[in-house]
């Protein structure tokens, strides 16, 4: 099953390559991975997406929280939670395709940025069935380039992730 | 007052009590040497290759309840120390390990005796660090020593760019340390451990198995206590042997691939097993599948959650630091009302005995060849059992596990995890810097013992009087097993031609050499080695039966109740 771990580690060097050396050395899986300094400049966050059966997500969370430099990992996907991911499209636009480009974007409410004579960069956030819709959506052969950020994941309600 | 980080190293080191640290100077270490050179109170030991010094600092650790200390330089210093932090690794031994880096404007740059220390190691230590700034040398180190030894104990390194040791900061030793991502579980959960004892009170058929957890967190005398007062059979692995005395009744021997019959039936066959600080390891369970086909409840204690539920699934899991779980399992048990199943304990007692009775261990010794197994008995005999044994990996250290009995802990010292050959000699040296007054002998194979003979100028230089049983069979014995086992004979690369003189050898580096080629001969050059040369370093090159081979086996894969006895061949 797919699970989102949120993770809480001491904002160090080299914090990074701890965590994405547990997962290879135990062979654990990594959909994705994002991670960004939080309002604690000390502290950074952590969102991994990975697949596993509970007993390998158990021992996943077992093995993180034996990090030194970990201060708490929490499972979102055990409860209510929102995730979202951000792509960055760029796709051809030109012709006919232009004014269909425009429409599959406002339908998906994604927000063209960067605009040239013969391509589009729409922006687009959402969970990841979204994401995929949406690019499931425009003709393949005029997708340029895409970039995407990964989950990121926050518990709803009065489930708080902090120190 | 201001100091130099060469300095700071060598006062903190003073302040954590090290007596002792096994090292190899380089280009990077040179300010820190110097520092060594102007004091007296930390005696600096130089091996003859840096494995040499983890081992030995690891073993030290092993030997005593002191943390162990090594320091080796940049680049080759660190890749060559590698092995022995895994081994720490593997079997959870505190150990601090500092290493020096080039100067921190070089870092990255592929400088001379660069390499990603932190990088390399990251994946074989608890924890490592890198000093960027002077000013957190003192903070850091004095993590390095908290870290190692709490929780699950492990090896910790501090790795130290050269011109750190250069600069000056004021100095001030932290007597605490806190930190907010780091904090152990101590105490056991009281509900868990009374669902526990209940279990256990409730139990027909217990067995507790326990590991290298007991020994390391000190806690034998109260494994002994618990056991005696709930009267069930024990069992331990490799790493958990002298938790428990060896020679009482109640212990059935080690268990696992090369375990007692009794210890693995009995084990295949509870309803109610009793874990405590040991990790079902694929040599001690063999295939988990197999294990848990009888119905039972495990009970599993230990401080690293990571390691419960891993491999096998466990009912009743207690995560705590095992004397402190113990100590309210004896006090919970003291005041409950129930009392053990005496009529099904006694059953369950007449069971083991017939399994017993089969005497697996049992060997011929004849008038012509040696065997291995003759050996270490006449070892345990001269020695009355109270050595200290160092063993390297293979027949003779399985031999030394199944044939010494242990009946104190932090006497038997071997890699169990990593299994590293070269582990014998330099671990024999750090045990007799840590245990300065005891015998110490180091069981190990010619092809083991190879693989760090270069430490016999150490033992020289130090004047270590260890004793060197060497089992030699001319064959590497274990992967000889096991081609002949599993591979047709096959004996591919196992035979070891143009073995040197070993009795040459020795005396080479100065030490006292010995042949032993007739059965008779091995119990009078023992006792000769023991008292006559008890201050010498003593090289018994044993010429042994190639065709030696360790029995019980569990082969890989298999179930434990599934073994090879030698009575079957």
């Amino acid at each position: 099953m797919r699970h989102i771990i949120s993770i809480l580690i001491e904002n160090e060097s080299g914090a990074l390559s701890r965590v994405s050396g547990l997962f290879s050395a135990r062979g654990y899986n990594i959909e994705s991975l994002t991670v960004a300094p939080t309002e604690d400049a000390s502290l950074s966050r952590m969102t991994i997406v990975s697949i596993g059966s509970d007993d390998i997500i158990e021992q996943i969370t077992k093995q993180l929280n034996k990090l030194i430099d970990i201060v708490k990992v929490v499972d979102l996907s055990e409860a209510a939670h929102i995730e979202r991911e951000l792509v960055l499209v760029k796709v051809r636009a030109t012709g006919k395709d232009r004014e269909e480009m425009k429409r599959v974007a406002d339908i998906f409410r994604g927000r063209i940025i960067d605009v040239t004579e013969s391509s589009y960069v729409i922006e687009l956030t959402g969970n990841t069935a979204k994401v995929d819709a949406f690019l499931d959506a425009i003709d393949r052969s005029l997708i340029l380039e895409t970039v995407r950020t990964g989950v990121c994941g926050i518990g709803r309600g009065d489930r708080i992730l902090r120190v | 007052m201001q100091l130099t980080g060469a300095e700071i190293v060598i006062r903190c080191l003073q302040e954590e009590k090290v007596e002792h640290v096994f090292g190899y100077p380089g280009g990077s270490v040179l300010f820190i040497y110097d520092e060594f050179f102007k004091q007296d109170q930390i005696k600096h030991i130089l091996v003859r290759h840096e494995q040499g010094a983890v081992h030995a600092a690891d073993a030290y650790s092993r030997s005593s309840n002191k943390i162990g200390v090594c320091m080796v330089t940049s680049g080759p210093g660190v890749t060559n120390a590698v092995t022995g932090i895994a081994t720490a690794y593997m079997d959870s031994i505190p150990m601090v390990v500092l290493t020096g880096q080039v100067p921190t404007a070089y870092i990255g740059q592929d400088a001379f005796q660069e390499a990603d220390t932190v990088g390399i190691t990251r994946p074989c230590v608890k924890h490592n660090f890198l000093v960027k700034d002077v000013r957190d040398l003192a903070a850091t180190i004095k993590k390095a020593f908290y870290l190692a030894k709490t929780g699950r104990p492990g090896p910790v390194l501090v790795d130290i760019p050269k011109d750190i040791t250069a600069q000056k900061c004021e100095f001030q030793y932290p007597k605490t340390i806190s930190m907010r991502s780091y904090n152990p579980v101590v105490k056991g959960h009281a509900g868990q451990i009374k669902k526990a004892l209940q279990i256990l009170l409730e139990a027909k058929r217990p067995i507790i198995y326990t590991g290298g957890g007991v020994i390391l967190s000190d806690s034998a005398d109260k494994l002994t206590k618990l056991t005696r007062a709930l009267e069930f059979p024990i069992t331990q692995t490799l790493m958990g042997l002298g938790g428990y005395p060896a020679t009482d009744r109640q212990f059935l021997g080690m268990l696992g691939m090369h375990g007692t019959y009794e210890a693995n039936m009995a084990m295949q066959h509870a309803d109610v097993v009793l874990a405590i600080g040991a990790r079902f390891d694929d040599r001690v369970i063999g295939n988990p599948n197999h294990f848990c086909q009888v119905a039972r409840k495990i009970i599993h204690i230990d401080i690293d959650p990571s390691s419960i539920s891993k491999r096998v699934k466990v009912d009743v899991p207690i995560v705590g630091n095992v004397p402190d779980v113990l100590d309210e399992m004896l006090k919970q048990l003291d005041a409950a009302e129930a009392k053990p199943d005496s009529k099904a304990l006694a059953a369950w007692w007449k069971e083991i005995e017939g399994w017993r009775s089969r005497n697996c261990l049992k060997y011929k010794q004849g008038k012509e060849v040696i065997t291995p197994q003759y050996v270490v008995q006449k070892l345990y005999e001269v020695t009355g059992g109270d050595a200290f044994i160092t063993s390297d990996v293979g027949q003779h250290q399985m031999f030394a596990a199944q044939f010494y009995k242990f009946d104190k802990p932090r006497r038997w010292i071997n890699s169990g995890g990593l299994g590293t050959m070269g582990f014998g000699l330099p671990a024999a040296m750090g045990t007799r810097f840590a245990n300065p007054k005891s015998p110490v002998a180091c069981v190990t194979g010619e092809g083991s013992i190879q693989m760090c003979i270069q430490e016999l100028s150490t033992c020289k230089q130090y004047r270590l009087p260890i004793k060197i049983i060497n089992l030699n069979n001319g064959y590497l014995g274990m992967v000889r097993q096991w081609q002949e086992m599993f591979h047709g004979n096959r004996y591919s690369e196992s035979y070891v031609d143009a073995l040197p003189d070993f009795v040459k050898l020795a005396e080479a580096y100065g030490h006292v050499g010995m042949r032993i080629e007739k059965p008779a001969d091995v119990e009078p050059a023992l006792r000769e080695a023991f008292t006559k040369h008890k201050s010498d370093l003593v090289f018994m090159d044993f010429i042994i039966d190639p065709k030696a081979n360790v029995f019980p086996m569990v082969a890989a894969g298999k179930g434990l109740s599934e073994m090879i006895l030698a009575e079957d061949l």
